[in-house]
């Protein structure tokens, strides 16, 4: 990798880490426009063009973290657990029902197979709002409302469908000679799936886990709609309260946002390497 | 080990009648190797026998046991992939030991049987390697390392050598071989080269569009083909043939007249319409203007140093003869040229079905 650098031409090397610094430049503005909100003492959405803060404070992070109900409990704990809970449950009934969905899809035969990936796929055409509704008055029926094993279901019927085509493209790239061997080798279908699929499918498993993770986690219109008190909400909602229609409290807002936004940067700089896919390289041919 | 036997068996894939009637009995620890053109079953005669297709008609054995109804697992068997189809998230110990550790054998005992058929093998070094680390050859032995391990009663191969350039290929027939003399395990073999087909098998069956043409030793099969067919398929260049008349114990075409050896004669033959066949160094170059029993056209001389291949026209029809190169050096493009054959050499075959009309001699 080092070597190939070295033959590039100056020109070339100059005219390269220009490009990257605009591109940087250009991806950084806004972020650094809300860092700067968060860690000024005298925020506010003037100032011009300068991403610079004008200050330290951390303020405005603990005003986020130390807000507390009316009975005088801390807030932000519970609102992150509230979170948390849903993003975790979310992906995990996604990854368990769409690699097992995904992996039927792509090798059994059965009656409705076709109409059933269609169905799968017509789902996603809606947008979220759309079946806010509708979804509202299953959740009241089945009682669900303002509890996360209800917003954990909303949430799995728009992942789940998204991960079930993911997943079943990559195992559909997946060799049935090395199953053929398997059940050669002794192995049950469940011992196949575990040991042979599963591990190879593990990139296409991350992102898709990842696609849950965030849309859980960031979602914001069908979590306001469907809790309600401090206690029940999730950080985008709680976000959304600083910058309603009474007060635009924009400093907390962003300190709010960049704690929600590190979970999510963590995840990706430990699952990066996974990402990048080809784990079934080398198996069959040459 | 286990000898292995087919009857009946028959497989459609939808509308598409791909194995037609297969009758097959291969003897505890012969090698077998099935042999044919792209496309006429071969694979999937050797699925079936794997448990991977079931047939649609007809029975399978497997030492003396019906399999039809047992799934892979059970059937000890082990089977070598064309595509190696080697688990590319498992070192090549993982994947030696897989089919012992699914099936609940003690991680020492796994451990022995890995290193036993490594030592075989001669790929002790390449034990900690994943797939992707290694070259087509090495995969190609730990893919027949891993049918190994498991001592199964038979061994399939489909097509093992196909992805291997031309050296290797020819190294690996000869460890092939050696590896079934030691361990005389019965193996069947899918290939659709006939070098392999020759050097490899005990007996060779010749599949054409999804039935056996012929059965036997390779020798059988090159010396007395049951049928064109066959005497085409195996031989490198091929059989020669012409269309020619068989009347009054001699064959005739159109420049060729070849006596009769009537003892080899299938019981009632009569006279008509036959081909005539001569395998390319059957025929003899008549130097010095003697009469010769075959008269042809000179088309294009190939000298190879230690013999000349001369394409002929006999007739109509093309013919590849090898000549001696120092015979064949006073030929010349557009000449004619007389040849000899030994009417034992010869082969007959009927216009119409194309069997042989020769039998082999010998006990009958
Ligand atoms: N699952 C299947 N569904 C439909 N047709 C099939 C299926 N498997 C094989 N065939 C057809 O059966 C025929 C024989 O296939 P098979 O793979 O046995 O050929 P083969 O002799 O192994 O050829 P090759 O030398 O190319 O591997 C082919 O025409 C193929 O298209
Ligand atoms: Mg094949």
């Amino acid at each position: 990798m080092d070597d190939g650098q070295q033959t590039v031409s100056w020109g070339r090397q100059l005219a390269r880490q220009a490009l990257l610094i605009a591109v940087s430049a250009v991806t950084l503005y806004p972020v650094l426009w809300v860092v700067k909100l968060a860690v000024s003492p005298q925020a506010s959405m003037g100032g011009g063009f300068n991403p610079l803060p004008t200050g330290f404070t951390l303020a405005h992070f603990e005003r986020v973290l130390t807000a507390r109900d009316t009975l005088g409990n801390l807030l932000f704990p519970i609102q992150l657990a509230n979170s948390l809970t849903v993003s975790i449950a979310t992906t995990l009934v996604g990854i368990v029902l769409s690699t097992t969905a995904g992996y039927a899809f792509s090798r059994f035969d059965f009656p409705g197979k076709d109409a059933g990936m269609k169905a799968f796929l017509v789902t996603q055409m809606f947008p979220g709002v759309v079946m806010a509704v509708p979804l509202y008055i299953l959740m009241d029926e089945l009682g669900l409302l303002n509890s996360m094993a209800g917003l954990t279901l909303v949430y799995s019927t728009t992942s789940v469908p998204f991960s079930v085509w993911m997943l079943k493209g990559y195992f559909d790239t997946i060799p049935r000679d090395l199953e053929e061997a398997a059940l050669v080798d002794g192995a049950s279908q469940w011992t196949i799936f575990t040991r042979v699929i599963l591990p190879l499918a593990t990139p296409a498993i991350v992102v898709t886990g990842l696609f849950s993770f965030m849309t859980a986690w960031n979602e914001f219109i069908l979590a306001a709609t469907f809790l309600s008190g401090e206690r029940h909400m999730t950080l985008p909602t709680v976000l959304y309260g600083y910058v309603d229609e009474n007060s635009t409290d924009w400093a907390p807002f962003a300190a709010g946002a960049i704690l929600v936004s590190l979970p999510v940067m963590a995840l990706f700089f430990v699952l990066q390497r996974h990402l990048v896919g080809g784990l079934t390289a080398g198996g069959v041919k040459g | 080990m286990a000898s292995v036997s087919l009857s009946g068996v028959h497989k459609r894939f939808g509308d598409t009648h791909v194995v037609r009637g297969v009758d097959l009995d291969i003897a505890d620890g012969e090698f077998l190797v099935l042999v044919g053109s792209s496309g006429c079953g071969k694979s999937t005669l050797l699925r079936m026998l794997a448990g991977l297709e079931q047939p649609s008609s007809g029975s399978i054995a497997i030492g003396g046991r019906v399999v039809n109804d047992v799934a892979p697992r059970d059937r000890d068997i082990a089977m070598v992939f064309q595509s190696y189809a080697l688990y590319p998230h498992m070192t090549v110990r993982e994947n030696m030991g897989f089919g012992l550790k699914v099936r609940g054998a003690a991680a020492p005992e796994i451990d022995a049987a890995v290193a036993d058929a490594a030592r075989v093998l001669d790929i002790v070094h390449l034990l900690d390697r994943k797939p992707k680390e290694m070259s087509g050859g090495q995969r190609q032995r730990v893919a027949m390392g891993r049918a190994l391990v498991r001592k199964p009663k038979v061994f399939l191969f489909d097509e093992p050598l196909s992805n291997l350039d031309a050296s290797l290929r020819g190294q690996m027939r000869v460890e092939l071989k050696r590896l079934h003399a030691k361990l005389g395990v019965t193996t069947v073999y899918v290939t659709h080269d006939q070098v392999e087909a020759m050097t490899l098998a005990d007996r060779i069956a010749l599949l054409d569009k999804g039935v056996v043409q012929q059965v036997g030793t390779p020798a059988e099969l090159y010396d007395w083909p049951a049928n064109r067919f066959t005497a085409r398929f195996l031989g490198s260049p091929g059989m020669n043939f012409v269309e020619a008349e068989l009347r009054d114990g001699r064959v005739f075409a159109p420049g060729v007249d070849v006596p009769v050896v009537a003892e080899l004669l299938a019981e009632g033959t009569t006279d008509g319409p036959v081909w005539i066949g001569v395998r390319p160094h059957d025929l003899r170059l008549e130097v010095g203007g003697a009469a010769g029993a075959i008269e042809a056209e000179v088309d294009v001389l190939e000298p190879m140093g230690w013999e000349t291949h001369a394409h002929l026209r006999v007739g109509d029809a093309r013919w590849t003869a090898r000549f001696d190169a120092a015979d064949a050096a006073s030929l010349t493009p557009r000449g004619r040229v007389r040849c000899s054959v030994a009417p034992r050499s010869a082969r007959l075959f009927a216009r119409d079905d194309e069997r042989a009309l020769y039998r082999a001699p010998g006990p009958t």
